[in-house]
């Protein structure tokens, strides 16, 4: 049986983790292939890594960063920030990413999704929708972190998107990001129920009920949390153990 | 020295697969692993593996472009009997045909076909994505020391169907049997990734290594 997965992200400037990573026994705070280790040791069942800077500048950086993690690391990672082609695509797979996320590139021109899955299948490449409530029940996507709407649906969006060959959704609610009152759960049932592909909730974990939620009334096929883990609040294993006895298929350690 | 080649046909997570056999090789001093597109270097391996991330169709055209290439597989594997190892696509691509956008003859080492999967339950998605527990249907050198519920990392729309059932070596339950490893003489796949499963893929990456047919 498939289990749902729990995905710690780590956002990432200039090479370092931006926000801390509070593990016991972590050399480097600031060093995501440190973080990237202690993760995999922790059971994460995936990575995730944001470029949340990603100027053609420190492209570099970033593909050294993957190289490096993938050195060390034996579960998958996926990469996402700045990513514009299907030439960047390659570039990160080639260092070791293994799924490559697209954001606003596939906002502003929806057929560099359509080309990057020809080319390397659906299974590597992830759209990551910002989405925000517009009113009850209707959610539109916001791109530059939030900051400006587009006046597209984020329902019709995520269904093009699998159309167009995107393997998985990862989905933000901006309504809820760093706020830790728990996942937009309307919005992210919406888009589950809206795709056949599977959906990893993000934006607004504060406690381990929050991750359930996220699969039983979100119907999240994973679940992705940045703070509750870095900061130390919960471990993965507290957080696998609490969704498994909630009924959640997980793999435990 | 053992030489172990990887295939580079412009498939994707290439490096991940490098280093995971780069440190199965130290550990089990199973000699050196080389990443390669050259027909001459696939001639002087002793192992060759093909990993594999991307659309069947043109991973296909991919292997065929290089010159050479496809001929060096074929008398390596066919004529000198090499271990041979298919990593997700590159597993797919032992088959005779797939069906992924086209109809895309695969190198046929493994009697079957490339099916979209497609589970009973409607509500699981596709891609099968994530950790799945294996169950292993045949014994083989390369799964030794695997078990029935150890867990696989799974990233896939489409699947192996074998037409001689004695080759579907593992498979997991996902709304049906979804084929995990096949295998038939020198010839073995595996449609998990074993670079990204953790303890249970650098097994089979280990065996693999010290894998004599």
């Amino acid at each position: 049986m498939l289990k749902t997965r729990i995905i710690p992200c780590l956002d990432v400037a200039d090479g370092r983790v931006v926000k801390g990573v509070n593990f016991v026994d972590l050399r480097d705070a600031g060093d995501p292939v440190d973080a990237a280790r202690a993760y995999d040791a922790a059971g994460a069942d995936e990575l995730c890594f944001l470029d949340i800077h990603a100027t053609h500048e420190n492209r570099g950086t970033m593909f050294d960063l993957v190289r490096r993690t993938a050195e060390s690391c034996y579960i998958p990672l996926t990469v996402g920030g700045g990513v514009r082609s299907h030439h960047d695509v390659r570039a990160l797979l080639l260092a070791g990413a293994d799924k490559v996320s697209f954001n606003s590139a596939a906002v502003a021109d929806r057929t560099v999704v359509t080309e990057a899955a020809q080319r390397f299948g659906a299974q590597c490449i992830v759209v990551a929708i910002d989405a925000k409530t517009v009113e009850p029940g209707r959610w539109e996507i916001f791109t530059h972190g939030g900051r400006k709407p587009t006046g597209i649906d984020a329902v019709e969006f995520a269904r093009d998107m699998e159309a167009r060959g995107a393997g998985e959704i990862l989905l933000t609610s901006m309504d809820r990001d760093g706020t830790r009152q728990g996942f937009n759960l309307p919005l992210t049932r919406a888009i589950s129920d809206a795709v056949d592909i599977p959906v990893i909730a993000s934006g607004g974990v504060g406690t381990l009920d929050h991750l359930v939620e996220g699969v039983t009334e979100g119907g999240a096929s994973a679940v992705l949390a940045a703070s509750i883990f870095h900061f130390g609040t919960h471990s993965i294993a507290e957080a696998k153990a609490h969704m498994q006895a909630a009924g959640i298929p997980m793999r435990m350690a | 020295m053992s030489l172990t080649a990887l295939i580079d046909y412009e498939s994707g997570n290439l490096h991940s697969a490098q280093k995971a056999f780069e440190r199965m090789a130290r550990e089990g001093d199973a000699g050196e692993v080389i990443v390669t597109s050259r027909p001459e270097d696939v001639a002087r391996a002793d192992r060759i593996v093909l990993p594999g991330d991307g659309a069947f169709p043109h991973c296909r055209g991919a292997l065929s472009a290089q010159p050479g290439l496809h001929e060096a597989l074929v008398e390596a594997v066919e004529v000198k009997g090499r271990p041979f190892l298919g990593i997700c696509v590159g597993m797919q691509l032992l088959a005779e045909v797939g069906h992924e956008y086209e109809r895309t003859e695969g190198l046929g080492w493994i009697p079957g076909e490339i099916v979209r999967i497609d589970p009973a339950d409607a509500a699981l998605k596709v891609p099968h994505m994530g950790w799945n527990d294996l169950v292993i249907d045949r014994p083989h050198p390369v799964l030794e020391g695997i078990s029935t519920g150890d867990h696989a990392y799974f990233v896939h729309s489409w699947q192996f169907r074998p037409s001689e059932a004695d080759t579907l070596l593992a498979h997991v339950d996902y709304g049906g049997a979804v084929t995990a490893v096949v295998g038939r003489g020198n010839v073995v796949g595996a449609q998990f990734h074993p670079e990204k499963s953790q303890a249970a893929g650098l097994r089979l990456i280990a065996n693999f290594l010290n894998w004599t047919p």
